[in-house]
């Protein structure tokens, strides 16, 4: 099965995905990551204001199947959460890069310690 | 030690299914999506393989007798042709297994099903308890040898009657026939672990592929699916809800009394329920519904009041009720339906509520915003 890596993100072992706008980063989980989950059925979310190392845990990603801890893939600060994914969590399945999106952070630190999408597809 | 593979499995790769090991067997556990699956069964129709599950033949003069002593239910209500659930106990009460009874529709003898994993062990215990006992039966494990699948949802009739070399719509719940499916010999059961309507379909293992095809206009469905269907409609898992090593429980206290015949002359165990039913329960299995959005999974402590009064052995997101339903088990005093407790899901108290186990007769399904 091939999944979608899109060209322009940037990605953590653990399957989170980085979107890098403006100087703000935009935080979900992969293609392969909803697909491995099956159906979501609940998602935990950080609050705003909320200071995150890198790796630390922001949430929990719950399917039938499993469930699963997110994890900061940069250090930063909470500036916005995705509220549509508490009440259609069926969108991180249905969209994973776009409407399932999860969080917003203003980074601490650059990106460089990610994997580029080329790693990332040899690791999935 | 390599995973057992049902004669279906290289289809299930085919198809690209998602396999997971279940009890020693390589199963596929989904084929499109859990909610799907779910849907196709609960709305219409959904085929699933169960070759893993064991089959064991007892035949022979004594043969009746034997399945009595080792099982909980009457063996001797069963006409040619009927079934019932049972459960199999050890000398101390405890559940060893549950399984369907099958009397044959058209010779002499049993067919009973214990879970996968189990069969070894089973046909052991019959064998033993044969020799020990000087009853004159045979015992065969026939669990490689035969293959199942299960056709399940309101459409399961129309569905089997169409390659079913004979009506099967006027087979009563917990009936078998032997007919021809797609010109294969097979048993055919009203049975199911759904809560739907639908049938049990037994055959030799070496047609799998046939008859897996036959039903290739069927949604396919893995255990994912089963276990959201069982848990919605009630139904126990073995190994998991219960479990002579990891859970062990007596019928009573897992709310299976319904399937204990106490008026049975002997059966093994029957002391030590006698005495449970004397003495009172401590702890009973009860369903518990979630009112906040987590998952209730196995092992996570149910609190009341602050104080530790159980665990919950089973636990899913109701894809029909959009509510997160489990089972589990309480002190006898908090197990009434209604009662307010809360389930400890990652360090944080979530609100819960007892509940009749029987959610697909219960709840009630929100409507569609």
């Amino acid at each position: 099965m091939e999944f979608t890596v899109p060209d322009e993100l940037r990605y953590a072992e653990s399957h989170e995905w980085i979107e890098t706008t403006d100087g703000n980063v935009r935080v979900g989980i992969s293609d392969f990551a909803q697909d491995e989950l099956g159906d979501i059925v609940f998602v935990d979310l950080p609050s705003e204001g909320d200071e995150l190392d890198r790796g630390e845990e922001f949430g929990v990603v719950e399917s039938i199947k499993a469930v699963s801890d997110l994890y900061s893939p940069v250090a930063g600060t909470v500036t916005a959460v995705n509220e549509d994914v508490f009440d259609e969590p069926e969108l991180i399945n249905e969209s994973p890069f776009d409407d399932g999106w999860m969080m917003e952070l203003e980074p601490s630190e650059g990106t460089d310690h990610l994997l580029s999408p080329e790693e990332y597809r040899d690791q999935i | 030690m390599p995973l057992n593979k049902t004669p279906l499995h290289q289809l299930h790769c085919d198809a690209d299914a998602d396999l997971t090991d279940f009890n020693g067997w390589e199963m596929p556990v989904q084929f499109d999506s859990i909610r799907t699956e779910h849907v196709a069964v609960r709305e219409s129709v959904g085929r699933f393989d169960v070759s893993h599950m064991g089959e064991v033949r007892v035949d022979g003069p004594d043969a009746t007798e034997l399945m009595n002593v080792l099982t909980t239910n009457d063996v001797e209500k069963l006409d040619a042709g009927d079934a019932q659930y049972s459960c199999i106990l050890d000398d101390d009460g405890i559940l060893l297994d549950d399984t369907v009874v099958y009397r044959y529709p058209d010779r002499d003898g049993y067919l009973f099903v214990p879970n996968a994993g189990n069969d070894e062990r089973m046909a052991n215990r019959w064998s033993e308890a044969a020799s020990r006992r000087d009853l004159d039966a045979d015992v065969e494990n026939v669990t490689e040898e035969t293959g199942l699948i299960a056709v399940q949802g309101p459409d399961a009739v129309e569905t089997v009657d169409d390659v079913a070399a004979e009506s099967v719509g006027d087979l009563g719940r917990f009936s078998t026939i032997r007919t021809e499916i797609d010109g294969v010999d097979s048993l055919v059961a009203r049975t199911g672990y759904t809560g739907e309507d639908g049938f049990e379909i037994f055959f030799p293992a070496s047609e799998s592929e046939d008859i897996w095809q036959t039903f290739s206009d069927v949604q396919a469905c893995g255990l994912g699916a089963r276990d959201t269907l069982r848990l919605e409609a009630g139904l126990l898992l073995s190994g998991q809800d219960f479990d002579p090593e990891s859970e062990p429980r007596t019928p009573l206290e897992a709310g299976l009394g319904f399937v204990v015949d106490l008026s049975k002359a002997e059966f093994v165990g029957k002391e030590a329920l006698v005495e449970q039913e004397d003495d009172g329960l401590d702890e009973e299995m009860v369903g518990i519904r979630l009112e906040e959005r987590a998952i209730a999974r196995a092992g996570y402590p149910i609190c009341k009041d602050g104080e530790e009064v159980g665990h919950v052995t089973s636990g899913t997101m109701s894809p029909t009720f959009d509510v997160p339903i489990a089972f589990g088990y309480v002190e006898t005093e908090i197990a009434e339906i209604g009662t307010e407790i809360s389930v400890e899901i990652r360090g944080r108290e979530k609100s819960a509520t007892i509940a009749d186990q029987r959610f697909l007769n219960t709840l009630e399904t929100t409507s569609e915003e």
